[in-house]
């Protein structure tokens, strides 16, 4: 175990246990104020747990109890390098500088913490901006410095912060390629509510709501299976939760959802808790109920309309469904409409938990 | 970013007709905003015109002129330094720490701003005086502070700080922790942040800071005559010397005025040209 992390601090609300294996990359999804940034600044050394203990390849790093702080290291002596969503480089060095920063704080010779610089440059892809001042660089360059930068410092433990957020769309798909090459083997914790993010870089993620990690899974899990709400969304996905009953998984409001290859009780016993999740492109919208093949049909009143691709994303209180802006105009669909949502039994995947 | 970080490190390259429209200054408001300007331009205006130019020269290069001029100087380089070695420290604390009873520390160190430099002058000597808090101590290791251009010194000191400090807060406060966080992360100690991040950073904070105390430090006179006395080479200062010379010689007084007034405008216009200067290298965050 590299990382084991377990903190608590009750005036944020914030109860939060992890623990990360080396070499693997977690993706931290939640919704803002969820906490994310809090952890981060607890393994940072940023902040100090009321109760808890961070504790990095054998090395303890904090340990509190009750308030009282037991074992300090301090932020500088962590190897725990933070990369933040605005690159923050200094202003008043050249790239180059900002780049041997790392090496030349930890002791290096000022020749030596140099040319480590212009290796880690060249790796980015910056060669040709190191005599630049950052005040010239695009957003995206900056941060593609501000990455090297960390890099450069060889922390045990990489953290970024929502590091593709302030960057324009056009410019972070390739900053994200890059990361994943660079972050390949390395123990980091990335902090995003944006799903390629987590898709690209992350080997596991863990859903952080109200300051509790509310799941935990490998990416590809959390992503096909997701157990909460914020998973679903951000996976773009249709979440149901409900008990386990004889003919399908039984919403709390009562309604009956169907799923495909649902294993008749295979290891599910009645009353147990279940999750069914569908596309949202499996939905039809219907004005009235629709009778037919084995379908699960949902009332609803249409609440929001938003353009998703070719499509339009249409969605209910708690579902949504995609369908063509042919239909939106035949169905005359404005907020406020009632629909019957309709969807095969065979698109919906339901399982324990 | 870049846009933002120009035009706050140049505001001397904003011209007239870059096609700005000042909003939120009413018509009215240059009737008092002329009038303020006069009322700090127009006595020096006074002032100069009293000037005896044909004795001029003469009377700033006097004997007892010069010394003054020369311990003026002296004593408020040496202050000004004692203010960035105390200050600096003491800003820093203010800005980023957070413990009980800071508030009302922040507001301590502000009272020499308030208080009569007088009063700061008896409160010196009752300390470091002969029979002061910390005199006889003093005393006993030999040391004699007060009417020696220590005292000078002390009390230029006493009544300077302030100024750097509450500039110096500032511009910590605005440029925030973020980038001493960066920092540390990347393994830099906090000697190292303050030395190569955080003062960097605050530069022009930190100059006209330090400009400030100078300027105050070399127009000091209560508590300097109060805790320093007057004694030529030693502790009459240019301010005293000016007003020395009221009483005997009024020309004499009004071309010394005139210098000091000249040697301050001197102080402010360097720093002001090594201020664009750091921000064109782009020392502003």
């Amino acid at each position: 175990m590299t990382l084991a992390f377990a903190a608590t601090l009750p005036g944020r609300g914030y109860d939060v246990e992890l623990e990360l294996a080396a070499g693997r990359t977690l993706a931290l999804l939640g919704p803002n104020g969820a906490g994310k940034s809090t952890t981060l600044g607890l393994a940072a050394g940023t902040l100090r747990p009321r109760d808890g203990h961070v504790t990095l390849d054998g090395r303890t790093l904090v340990r509190a109890t009750a308030g009282r702080v037991r074992a300090w290291v301090p932020a500088h002596d962590r190897s725990v390098a933070l990369l933040a969503q605005d690159p923050l480089l200094f202003p008043h060095l050249s790239v180059r500088h900002n780049v041997a920063f790392g090496p030349r704080s930890q002791g290096r010779g000022r020749r030596d913490a140099a040319r480590l610089a212009d290796e880690w440059l060249g790796r980015t892809g910056l060669t040709p901006l190191a005599d630049r001042r950052p005040a010239t660089l695009s957003g995206g360059q900056a941060q593609r410095v501000a990455v090297a930068r960390a890099l450069a410092a060889r922390p045990r433990l990489l953290l970024l912060d929502e590091p593709l957020a302030a960057l324009d769309v056009d410019v972070a798909p390739a900053l994200r390629q890059t990361l994943r090459g660079l972050l390949a083997g390395r123990t980091a914790v990335v902090t995003t509510h944006d799903v390629l993010d987590a898709l690209v870089l992350a080997d596991e993620i863990a859903v952080v709501e109200h300051g509790r990690v509310v799941e935990r899974g490998t990416t590809a899990e959390v992503l096909t299976r997701p157990r909460s709400a914020f998973a679903a969304r951000i996976a773009g996905l249709n979440l149901l939760t409900g008990t386990w009953g004889p003919d399908g998984l039984v919403t709390p409001a009562g309604e009956v959802v169907h799923g495909h290859g649902t294993p008749g009780g295979a290891g599910i016993r009645a009353g147990a808790p279940a999750t069914a999740v569908f596309r949202p492109s499996a939905v039809s919208v219907y004005l009235a109920p629709h009778a037919g093949s084995p379908r699960n049909t949902f009332r609803g009143r249409v609440e929001t309309l938003e353009p998703h691709g070719d499509l339009v994303r249409v969605r209910t209180g708690h579902l949504a469904a995609d369908v063509t802006p042919r239909s939106v105009a035949d169905l005359a669909l404005t907020p406020g409409t009632e629909v019957w949502l309709s969807v095969k039994a065979a698109e919906v995947d339901v399982y324990p938990g | 970013m870049s846009g933002r970080a120009t035009v706050a490190a140049r505001p001397a390259r904003r011209r007239a007709d870059d096609g700005v429209v000042a909003a939120g200054v009413p018509r009215w408001a240059f009737v008092p905003a002329v009038l303020g300007g006069l009322l700090v331009l127009l006595p020096l205006v006074a002032m100069a015109t009293r000037v005896d130019w044909s004795s001029f020269w003469a009377l700033v290069t006097s004997g007892s002129a010069r010394t003054a001029l020369a311990l003026s100087l002296r004593t408020a380089a040496a202050s000004t330094l004692a203010c960035l070695v105390l200050g600096i420290p003491m800003a820093l604390v203010l800005a980023r720490c957070r413990f009980r009873g800071l508030g009302v520390l922040r507001s301590l160190v502000l009272l020499p701003l308030v208080v009569p430099p007088v009063v700061g002058g008896i409160a010196l000597l009752y300390t470091f005086g002969r029979r002061g808090l910390l005199g006889e101590t003093l005393e006993v290791a030999g040391l004699q502070v007060a009417f020696s251009t220590t005292a000078v010194v002390l009390a230029q000191t006493f009544v300077a700080l302030p100024f750097l400090v509450v500039s110096l807060e500032g511009a910590l406060r605005t440029a925030g922790g973020r980038y001493d966080a960066v920092a540390a992360s990347l393994g830099a100690r906090p000697t190292t942040v303050l030395r190569r991040v955080t003062l960097p950073l605050v530069w022009p904070g930190l100059l006209s800071g330090a400009v400030l105390s100078f300027a105050r430090a070399l127009g000091e006179f209560g508590a300097t005559i109060t805790f320093a006395g007057s004694l030529q080479g030693t502790t009459r200062t240019l301010p005293l010397e000016i007003y020395l010379q009221r009483e005997t010689d009024p020309d004499a007084a009004v071309a010394l005025s005139l210098l000091l007034v000249v040697v301050a405008v001197a102080v402010i216009g360097l720093t002001y040209r090594a201020r664009q200067h750091g921000g064109e290298r782009g020392g502003t965050p």
